[in-house]
C-alpha cells in the first residue's frame, strides 16, 4: 500500500500533481521560446505515453522535440509514421490501447488524414492533435493560412484555438484534462496559426518540469480499452452495421449524437481549466466589436489600440474554442454591437459563417466578413483599422 | 493472464447467454497446446458467423481462432470487407477501424501494449481481405514490415472485392473477368507473400485453408516468431464460392484443386525465425 508521505511518481520520476495545481497554482518562471519548444514543454509535464510523428513545414520541429523527450524517458512509445493517414491511425491504435496520445500536424497533413477524425471521435478516443496550420494544396502553399480548420469543425473532435505560445502551452495540459474526462472523451485539437507561433520567439511562463498530470487512466473510458484486460465492450460484439433495420439506424444516430453531445458536456470544465471559452478586450460596452481566433484575434487587439488613438472605441471577441462552440458567451459579448468584423486567415470565412450561424435572430448588428489574408499574408492591425474607419465614414490615415 | 475477465458475475450468472457461459466453462484458456482438434470439444471463441453457408474464410477463422497459443491475451485488428461481418462473433478484443489502415492501428496497439505490460506477452494479429491488406492498405501493410512491427498479419485472399459484390482485386488473376475489370483483369496477380518476404518478414507462408492441421501449424509458427522476432505474413487462398459460382459443398475442392497450383505450399523461414520455431518444438509447442 501507498504510503500517504510518499510522493506519487509517474514513470518518468516526475511528482504527480492535480491539474489544478500544475494549471494555475505552482510557480512559473519567465522563458523565451518558440511555440514549438512550447509543445515539448508541455509534453513533458503531461504524463503523455505515445507519439507518431511524420514531417509537414511548420509543425516538424515540434514532433522532434517529442523525439526528444521520448530519448529522455518522458514519452513511452515514439515513433516516425509512413504518412498522416497511417499515423494518425497508428495513435488511434495507441489510443485504443489505453496510452495518452498527442502529435502534431499542419495543411496538407490534416486532409491526408481526415479518415481518422470522426473515426476518433467514435471510437471516443481522446486523443490530441496540436495543429499548426498552413495553407492547402493546391498551388503548392506552405505559409500560414486556416482554411484547413473548417474541415475539421465537423469531425466530432473538440477545436480549439490558441493566441500565442501561452496559451498553447496552458491548453495542451488543459486539453487532456477536458477531453479524457470520462462524460466527455473526446479528441482535442488545439489549432495555433503555423510559423506566426511556432517559429517566433515569445515569453513565456512555464511551471516547474518535475511536476506532471497524473497519468491517464484508461478504465474510466467510457469504452473499454483494447488490451483483454477487461471484458469486451457492447460496442466490439455489436455492431451497428451487422443489422439492417430501423433499430440499427436509429442506434448509429443516437451514437453520432452522443458525441457532439460529449463535445457540449465539455463546457464546464473548459471554463475550469481555461478560465472562459472566450476573452474579451477593449472597451466592454464598444459598439464596433472585432470576433477572431489565434492570430487574428492578437492582431485584432492591436486594431483597437490604434482605433482608440482615432477615438473610436472598440473591442475584441476572441474565441478560445470552436466546438464546443462559445455560443452565449458570444451573445452577450455582442450585445451592444451595431458592427461585427470577423478576421480571418483564409479565404472562405468559415468563421464568420459559424458567427452568422449562432448570432442569427440573437444580434441587430450588422456582421462583416472580413479583413480577410490567406496564402502567407500577414495581417497588419492596419487593414483591420481601414476597415472599421471606411465602415464609420472616417478618414483613413493609419495605413501607408 | 487475463481469463479472468472470461470469468461470470455469479449474482448475474442467471441472465447470463448460455453461449457465454459456455465461453467460461467450455472454452480452451490457459493452454499454449490448444488447436484445430479441440475444435470438436471445446466452446469456440466465434459465435457461429455471418459469412455465406460453406464460405472458405469462415474456416479459416474457425482454425486461426482455436490455434492461437495465447486467445486471453490476444488481440485483433481488422479491416472493412467480409471479415468484419465475422469480427462482433469473436470473443476477443477486436478492432475495425477503418478501410486498409489495419497494420497501423495494430502497430500503435503492440507498441503501447509492450510500454504498458513489459512483463506480459500480448499477442497482436491482424486480419483482413486482399483489398484492404494488398490494394487499398498496401502502404500500411508494407510500412509495417518495414518498421519490423512484432505482429502477424494474415491476409484472406479470395481475389476479389466479394463484400461489395464482386470487383477486381490487386490479387485476381490476370484475365478474370469481375466487376470493374469488364474486359478480364489486365495485370497479374500481385505475389504478396514475396513482397513480404522482401519488406522484412521472418515467417511467410502461403497456402489454401483446405488443411486444418496445416493452419494450425503456420499459424502458431507466425504468432510465436512475431513475439520474439518481428513481423510475420500468412496469405491464405479462401476463395468467394459466391462469386467464382460454386455450391456451398464445392470450396474444399476448389482449395485442394488450388493447392496443386497458384496457392502450392511456400514456406518462408528467416534465419532468426528458425531458432524461434526449433525452441518452440524443443518446448512441445509447435
Amino acid at each position: 500500500m501507498q504510503k500517504l508521505s510518499e510522493e506519487l511518481k509517474n514513470r518518468a520520476g516526475q511528482k504527480i500533481v492535480d491539474p489544478e495545481y500544475l494549471l494555475f497554482e505552482a510557480p512559473r518562471e519567465k522563458v523565451f521560446m518558440t511555440g514549438s519548444e512550447v509543445v515539448k514543454e508541455a509534453v513533458k509535464r503531461a504524463s503523455v505515453d505515445a507519439s507518431v510523428s511524420y514531417p509537414i513545414t511548420p509543425q516538424s520541429e515540434a514532433a522532434h522535440l517529442i523525439g526528444e523527450l521520448w530519448v529522455e524517458g518522458y514519452v513511452g512509445v515514439y515513433f516516425r509514421g509512413e504518412s498522416e493517414f497511417g499515423v494518425m491511425s497508428e495513435l488511434a491504435g495507441c489510443s485504443m490501447a489505453g496510452a495518452r496520445t498527442i502529435t502534431t500536424t499542419s495543411g496538407p497533413g490534416t486532409l491526408r488524414a481526415m479518415e481518422n477524425f470522426p473515426m476518433w471521435a467514435g471510437s471516443r478516443l481522446p486523443i490530441q492533435l496540436v495543429l499548426m496550420a498552413r495553407g492547402i494544396n493546391s498551388p503548392l502553399s506552405i505559409q500560414p493560412d486556416d482554411l484547413e480548420v473548417s474541415f475539421l469543425l465537423d469531425t466530432g473532435c473538440m477545436v480549439w484555438y490558441a493566441e500565442n505560445a501561452q496559451e498553447l502551452f496552458d491548453m495542451i495540459l488543459a486539453g487532456f484534462v477536458v477531453a479524457e474526462q470520462p462524460d466527455v472523451h473526446v479528441p482535442v485539437v488545439n489549432v495555433i496559426n503555423g510559423f506566426f507561433i511556432s517559429h517566433t520567439r515569445e515569453s513565456v511562463m512555464l511551471p516547474p518540469d518535475d511536476i506532471a498530470l497524473p497519468p491517464y487512466n484508461p478504465y474510466k473510458a467510457p469504452m473499454p480499452p483494447i488490451d483483454m484486460e477487461m471484458p469486451p465492450g457492447r460496442f466490439l460484439r455489436d455492431p451497428f452495421v451487422m443489422k439492417s433495420n430501423y433499430i440499427s439506424y436509429a442506434t448509429h444516430t443516437s451514437w453520432q449524437f452522443e458525441v457532439r453531445a460529449a463535445i457540449e458536456r465539455a463546457r464546464p470544465y473548459i471554463k475550469k481549466y481555461l478560465g472562459s471559452l472566450i476573452e474579451e478586450f477593449g472597451d466592454p460596452e464598444a459598439e464596433i466589436v472585432l470576433v477572431s481566433t489565434g492570430t487574428g484575434a492578437a492582431q485584432a487587439k492591436e486594431a483597437v489600440r490604434l482605433l482608440e488613438d482615432e477615438g473610436v472605441k472598440a473591442k475584441v471577441v476572441k474565441l478560445r474554442t470552436i466546438r464546443p462552440f462559445p455560443i452565449n458567451e458570444l451573445r452577450e459579448a455582442v450585445k451592444n454591437a451595431k458592427v461585427i468584423f470577423v478576421p480571418e486567415f483564409n479565404v472562405v470565412g468559415w468563421l464568420e459563417r459559424e458567427i452568422r450561424r449562432y448570432l442569427y435572430k440573437h444580434s441587430d448588428a450588422e456582421i462583416i466578413g472580413g479583413p480577410r489574408v490567406a496564402g502567407g499574408m500577414t495581417m497588419p492591425p492596419e487593414i483591420i483599422v481601414k476597415d472599421v474607419l471606411n465602415y464609420l465614414g472616417k478618414e483613413v490615415k493609419h495605413v501607408y | 493472464m487475463s481469463i479472468n475477465i472470461f470469468k461470470i458475475n455469479e449474482e448475474l450468472r442467471e441472465f447470463i447467454p448460455q453461449e457465454v457461459i459456455d465461453l467460461e466453462e467450455k472454452a480452451t484458456w490457459g493452454n499454449p497446446k490448444r488447436g484445430v482438434m479441440d475444435l470438436p470439444y471445446a466452446k469456440e471463441l466465434l459465435e457461429e458467423h455471418s459469412l455465406c453457408a460453406g464460405c472458405p474464410e469462415s474456416m479459416a477463422f474457425r482454425y486461426i481462432l482455436a490455434s492461437l497459443p495465447n486467445p486471453e491475451d490476444t488481440i485483433i485488428v481488422n479491416s472493412t470487407g467480409c471479415t468484419s461481418l465475422v469480427f462482433p462473433h469473436i470473443a476477443l478484443h477486436t478492432v475495425h477501424s477503418l478501410f486498409g489502415n489495419q497494420n497501423a492501428v495494430a502497430s500503435g496497439i503492440k507498441r503501447t501494449l509492450e510500454w504498458r505490460f513489459p512483463d506480459k506477452v500480448k499477442d497482436v494479429i491482424v486480419l483482413a481481405g486482399d483489398g484492404a491488406t494488398v490494394d487499398i492498405g498496401l502502404d500500411c501493410t508494407l510500412q509495417s514490415f518495414f518498421r519490423q512491427e512484432k505482429i502477424t498479419t494474415i491476409c484472406f485472399d479470395n481475389e476479389v472485392y466479394a463484400n461489395t459484390g464482386g470487383q477486381e482485386s490487386g490479387t485476381t488473376v490476370q484475365g478474370h473477368v469481375f466487376k470493374m475489370a469488364p474486359k478480364g483483369k489486365q495485370w497479374p496477380k500481385v505475389p504478396m507473400w514475396q513482397l513480404a518476404i522482401d519488406s522484412g518478414c521472418h515467417y511467410v507462408v502461403r497456402m489454401s485453408v483446405s488443411s486444418p492441421k496445416k493452419v494450425e501449424q503456420v499459424v502458431k509458427k507466425a504468432i510465436y516468431v512475431a513475439r520474439e522476432v518481428g513481423p510475420t505474413y500468412l496469405h491464405f487462398y479462401t476463395p468467394c464460392i459466391l462469386e467464382i459460382g460454386l455450391n456451398s459443398d464445392d470450396a474444399l475442392m476448389e482449395m485442394r484443386d488450388k493447392d496443386k497450383e497458384r496457392f502450392k505450399f511456400f514456406e518462408y523461414v528467416s534465419p532468426q525465425a528458425e531458432e524461434v520455431i526449433a525452441k518452440k518444438k524443443e518446448e512441445g509447442l509447435l
